[in-house]
């Protein structure tokens, strides 16, 4: 079997581009990271890989806000390119600004442009009622069996790190629709009490909307979430690793084998 | 066209900034301040209603959460106040003031294939009704910082957004040759020079003997290299010393020629040469940052900067420089680090210092500390650099002249460890272009604040684009490794100026200054040279390397401009449009300075005792003052805004603990996701100490930072430290004296330690001046300041070691002797008490209690493992025991310690060096006090003095078994959680 090609696609503030091809080479794929601008030169590039991976960062500085104006590039140029993408039925993982970058240029809902979605956009991600950055360590439950991502998983303990990761949606309509179509794919929990619906802060480290860590597209095969998976693939990277309480292997590991899975 | 776009919360969602203000204001004595708060952007262009409201809908805004106003400036809608009775304040970047967002926006509109010229963003603030006063008031020390920004109140009233006016170019001459000596001092201060009268008059003779007077780019060139900030002149000059000259305080005199070349430069040669073939360093004090070796392919650098000045003036862009400076250190050394690792330590006045003692000219502390906090933050986080180390004191002699530390790690190879400038090669400049911001930095950081430093030096303050240095950072490691340049150093103090000086110094140069893409037109040559904007790296670039670094460059959009050529002249030659405006020999400019000599005294602190009470039954009001003081509390709510796990390479995160917010000793990082190699960074300070004697301050922060280093796992026989001395005005020879007993100290603890001196870096002169309400002219000078950081290494990561309790029923070893050491401590400083023994360090003992607790981690015998070091034995148990979640039961009687302890309160709060609380498993117990059994002094090194329960209560008790302290862990976590948990 080859390993599945993965594209991670790197602009200027992207940080997390290392680490997360990292993750899927220990995961069995072969990633390359790939810089925004060859892309527009050349958007083939992303037709000779299964899986597309937006990583986390400061896309041009979340400038304006969070993600956005990477978003605004892909939807003035690589519209077209990314939704032959997923309807060739392949993969796209948004983590953090990644998932920002997707939710803000519509690949997660919405159509895919603003023209689509006359009424304006669905959802976004904003502030943290905090109102400031936070790095912390969050338990999160998958549910549904729609993003192929998270097949098998049931329960993350993974970190956040951002300050524009509140998922709000445009109605509360709207969030429903999302929740009956099991796009609500990974939400924050409280470990005491994991079959609470709407954990508040610090379990809930934002103030999103029904906890929400991570949504689907409607096809499953765009997941976005703001926590990072590739930050907990060693033991070592687990707060608590020296109290013996890490597995050999990180949680953050599980999805990215998915991710190769999907394809074997 | 001039169009607004106005952004405002949606109904229904939060107003976080508002929010935010409104919290601040309280801190102003503005009870309940209502406000609302909107961002908005000015965008200048042929663009018509629709285009614009495309733009505001679909980038600027996002319609979820928010609404827009978009008008022409001076429309009506604008204006329309949300409530009756409010009025808008608008704060805009002023002129020349970097504004990433709106260049970003600029860049972003252009994909909606809609043109415009100019894009500014603004504040809008809705305020009730207030007196001139209080709006007044609420405008400069709330919404806006005059340095950086302007604030119009009422409608916006100009119609398009100004721009540099064209520079006309016309030569300048400075006459000094005629000056006498009084005007030389004038020129010196009113040109912000800030030159000694000596060094005038070598330069006024250099001219007069050349027969000609100086442009004024010739002076600039040489007030920038022969400052504090680049030349260290009075730590590198000629010192007469007269104090403690022996580590046991024997008095005696020392002639220095260089006195950091004869202490701290002198331990590392010292340990180099007794190293021999197994020396680990690479190169020490001579590159931008120090280079040790890590492992067979890598090399390590560490770089701790300050940037204190700047920070006084406008802590958020002050910190953001400051961080975004030092990254530029390791990427500037050798041919370039890859950064691993942050470090931040600050000092501020306490942040609960009544508004209305302020003195003219100086911020509240806590708006200094929450704009610094938000500077490193937002500049470290875009980086994509881990935050994971640092340290905030608090004394009120910090008020006007608050102290940013910041340091970056970084790995290169080692064949990439050195690289040097060749003849003809081209000077390339890479990354942000050239605007008016920070020029004379580099001359302002070596002066003395005053309350007028504000409105004199504002151009010296500047706010960073971390974006722009992380695309630097990405093409400069790939042209690092493609090999297409033979030397990189970093555009820090003093410009392009300082950078190609540097370069050069061996060679000579010739600068197009016309070349150098700027920001905006209106610069002079002058200004284009000594301009300190940021993000900017200069590279030593062969005509057969420059096509690829070319093309590399911009293939990343990243701006990459010849400005000149190593010429071999031994000149520096700059011109402007082919003319000739400056030329200085090399020589003269790196070599030409007088020699500086200082007279340095230093008398120590007679001997004071300090007064203990009685013996009391109880100490647990002591035990919760000290875990409840700014120092020692918990700086959590820092700590959480700096991404510290980016990278991936995260083993001891600065929090540690059963709920992940104990206090670790120490970062461990994994630089190589692919090996299991460490780094431990920790760092030591104690400024209180230094109040008593300079050379245990000295000493002290060393023994704390190798302890902290130690205590998570790190090799004591390979660990780099680095000295960061911020002192007050050096020219009052108490003040240097104090300082050059601190490096004596510093001397002493490496050699014998075997701890070399890598970096450092110092900052002089902070102390802070102003005028009280009676005309009486009062100089605060901040207590002497030294920072020890530590850069360790872990052979693998897995052996690390964390400071909270692991299970119930392990046994508590105390390591080291407690001796009766409380001057300076934080149980002295919460009592209000003075005098004391300082502490010391048994540098022999140290050494051998290092090595064993190393050994001792590396077999896999300890299970938690803390320094003592503030608040001594009481606290470090406290902070094992919350952290963990567990309790933990001590007999004070088995404390090892000297014949001059006796009282509780020693036992308890001494604060001596060198000691360590380790648990361990019972049945390893044995191993671990067989690892100390030769360390004895005057008796045994370490005692079995308690054990871990699960009682969740701290007890420690007297021979009798009555409890001196007995409290829940979680009250004492509560304390200490507390002051700054904002």
């Amino acid at each position: 079997m080859s390993k599945p090609r993965v594209l991670i696609l790197r602009a200027p503030g992207t940080n997390c581009d290392v680490e997360t091809a990292f993750a899927f080479e220990t995961a069995g794929a072969a990633p390359q990271v790939v810089h925004i601008n060859r892309v527009l030169e050349d958007a083939q590039l992303f037709a000779e890989s299964q899986i597309l991976c937006l990583p986390g960062g400061f896309s041009y500085g979340d400038d304006v806000a969070a993600g956005r104006i990477l978003a605004n590039q892909i939807h003035h140029h690589l519209a077209d390119a990314l939704q032959q993408f997923r309807s060739d039925g392949k993969l796209i993982l948004g983590i953090c600004n990644g998932f920002q970058i997707l939710i803000k240029a519509g690949m997660l809902l919405d159509g895919g442009s603003p023209e689509a979605a006359p009424l304006g956009p669905q959802a976004t991600l904003t502030w943290n009622d905090t109102g400031l950055f936070e790095d912390r360590w969050v338990h999160l439950a998958a549910s549904g069996d729609k993003s192929p991502l998270l097949r098998g998983i049931d329960s993350m303990y993974l970190p956040v790190a951002h300050a524009e990761g509140k998922f709000v949606t445009s109605t509360p309509e709207v969030l429903d629709q999302l929740g009956e179509a099991g796009q609500l794919v990974l939400r924050y929990t409280d470990p005491a009490s994991p079959e609470d619906r709407d954990v508040g802060y610090p379990h809930n480290p934002n103030g999103s909307h029904r906890a929400v860590a991570g949504i689907c597209d409607a096809t499953g095969r765009v997941l976005g979430l703001m926590p990072h998976p590739e930050r907990f693939i060693d033991r070592t990277q687990h707060p608590r690793w020296t109290r013996g309480e890490a597995a050999d292997v990180g949680d953050g590991l599980a999805m990215f084998k998915n991710a190769v899975a999907y394809f074997g | 066209m001039l169009w607004e776009v106005d952004i405002y919360p949606a109904s229904g969602q939060p107003d976080l900034a508002a929010e935010a203000l409104a919290a601040e204001a309280h801190d102003l004595g503005l009870e309940s301040l209502q406000l609302k708060a909107g961002r908005g952007y000015l965008i200048e262009g042929k663009l018509d209603r629709s285009q614009i409201q495309t733009i505001a809908e679909q980038l600027l805004a996002d319609r979820v959460v928010e609404t827009t106003v978009v008008a022409e400036v001076g429309a009506a809608e604008l204006h329309a106040p949300p409530q009756n009775n409010m009025q808008a304040v608008h704060v805009l970047p002023k002129p020349g003031v970097m504004d990433p967002v709106a260049e970003s926006a600029l860049r972003a509109i252009a994909d909606f294939d809609i043109e415009v010229e100019a894009v500014r963003t603004l504040k809008k603030y809705w305020l009730p009704e207030l007196s001139a006063e209080q709006l007044d008031l609420v405008s400069k020390k709330l919404l806006a910082n005059d340095a950086i920004e302007q604030v119009i109140a009422g409608p916006l009233d100009f119609d398009r957004l100004q721009v540099g006016d064209a520079y006309t170019f016309e030569l300048q001459h400075v006459a000094i040759r005629n000056l006498d000596d009084m005007q030389l001092a004038d020129l010196s201060r009113s040109g912000q020079l800030y030159l000694q009268l000596a060094e005038m008059q070598t330069i006024q003779n250099y001219f007069r003997e050349l027969g000609r007077d100086p442009t004024d780019i010739e002076l600039e060139t040489l007030a920038q290299t022969w400052s504090e900030h680049c030349s260290h002149k009075t730590l590198a000059g000629r010192i007469a010393y007269e104090g403690p000259v022996e580590p046991d305080g024997t008095v005696g005199t020392r002639q220095f020629e260089n006195m950091l070349k004869e202490t701290i430069f002198a331990a590392t040669l010292a340990i180099r040469k007794k190293l021999g073939a197994a020396d680990w360093c690479v190169s020490v004090f001579e590159d931008n940052a120090g280079i040790v070796r890590f492992d067979e392919q890598d090399n390590i650098v560490f770089k701790v900067e300050t940037h204190n000045h700047p920070s006084a003036l406008e802590p958020y862009g002050g910190a953001n420089t400051g961080i975004g400076g030092v990254i530029r250190d390791p990427l500037g050394t050798g041919l370039g680090a890859r950064p691993v690792c942050n470090t931040d330590v600050f000092c501020f006045a306490p942040p609960d210092t009544p508004a209305d003692t302020l003195p003219a000219g100086v911020l509240h502390p806590r708006r200094v500390m929450k704009g610094v906090v938000s500077g490193v933050r937002d500049y470290g986080n875009r980086m994509g650099i881990p935050t994971v180390n640092g340290a905030i004191y608090f004394d009120p002699r910090y008020l006007g002249n608050p102290l940013v530390y910041c340091g970056t790690v970084g790995i290169l190879p080692r064949d990439k460890s050195f690289g040097a400038a060749q003849a003809d090669d081209y000077i390339v400049a890479v990354g942000g272009r050239t605007g008016r911001d920070g020029i004379h930095g580099a001359t302002f950081s070596s002066a003395e604040l005053t309350e007028q430093s504000e409105s004199l030096s504002g151009g010296a303050v500047q706010i960073g684009n971390a974006i722009t240095e992380k695309m630097v950072l990405d093409v400069i490691l790939v042209a690092r490794d493609r090999g297409l340049y033979n030397a990189i150093t970093d555009c820090g103090a003093g410009g392009f100026s300082s950078a190609v000086g540097e370069m050069g110094e061996k060679i000579g140069a010739e600068v197009w200054l016309e070349r150098a893409p700027v920001k905006y037109e209106g610069l002079s040559y002058t200004e284009i040279w000594i301009s300190e904007a940021q993000e900017r790296m200069v590279l030593s670039v062969s005509p057969e390397q420059w096509e690829a670094l070319s093309a590399l460059c911009a293939s990343e959009d990243v701006e990459a401009t010849i400005i000149g050529r190593f010429v071999p002249s031994g000149e520096l030659t700059l011109k402007y449009h082919n003319e000739q405006v400056g030329r200085l020999p090399m020589e003269f400019l790196h070599d030409g300075r007088p020699p500086v000599i200082r007279q340095a005294r230093y008398a120590p602190q007679p001997a004071e005792t300090l007064d203990l009470p009685a013996p009391a039954d109880a100490y647990h009001e002591e035990l919760l003052a000290i875990l409840g003081s700014l120092n020692v509390a918990s700086k959590e709510w820092v700590i959480r805004q700096y991404d510290h796990e980016v990278q991936a390479g995260s083993v001891i995160k600065p929090l540690v603990g059963a709920a992940n917010d104990g206090p670790g000793d120490a970062a461990v990082v994994r630089p190589k996701l692919t090996s299991r190699r460490g780094i431990a960074v920790s760092c030591g300070m104690n400024p209180y100490y230094g109040d008593l004697n300079t050379y245990h301050m000295a000493a002290s922060s060393i023994d704390e930072a190798m302890r902290n280093c130690v205590a998570v796992g790190a090799d004591p026989r390979q660990i780099a430290i680095l000295d960061n001395f911020c002192w007050g005005d050096c020219e009052n020879p108490e003040t240097l004296g104090s300082l050059v007993l601190a490096a004596l100290a510093c001397y002493d603890l490496a050699v014998e330690l075997e701890t070399p001196f890598i970096s450092g870096k110092d900052s002089l002169n902070n102390e802070f001046s102003y005028v009280t309400a009676d005309g009486e002219k009062q100089t605060i000078a901040i207590p002497a300041t030294l920072l020890i950081s530590a850069m360790g290494q872990v052979e693998s990561v897995d052996q690390c070691v964390t400071m909270d309790l692991k299970k119930a029923g392990n046994v508590l070893y105390l390591v080291g002797i407690t001796r009766d050491e409380l001057g300076g401590s934080h149980y002295a400083v919460t009592q209000g008490r003075t005098g004391g023994r300082v502490p010391q360090v048994h540098v022999a003992t140290a050494k051998a209690t290092f090595l064993a607790i190393h050994d001792a981690i590396k077999a896999n015998l300890v299970q938690a493992c803390h320094d003592l070091s503030e608040g001594g034995l009481a606290v470090a148990s406290a902070e094992m025991a919350f952290a963990g979640s567990l309790g933990a039961t001590l007999h004070l009687a088995r404390v090892p310690h000297d014949d001059l302890v006796s009282h509780p309160v020693s036992l308890l709060f001494s604060e001596s060096n060198s000691r360590f609380l380790c648990e361990v498993a019972p049945d390893r117990a044995a191993d671990f006090e067989a690892l100390f059994e030769t360390i004895a002094e005057n008796g045994p090194l370490l005692a079995n003095i308690g054990e871990v329960t699960a009682t969740n209560r701290l007890q420690i008790l007297t021979s009798e078994n009555n409890p001196l302290i007995d409290v829940e862990t979680e009250r004492l976590k509560a304390a200490w959680q507390k002051p700054l948990a904002w």
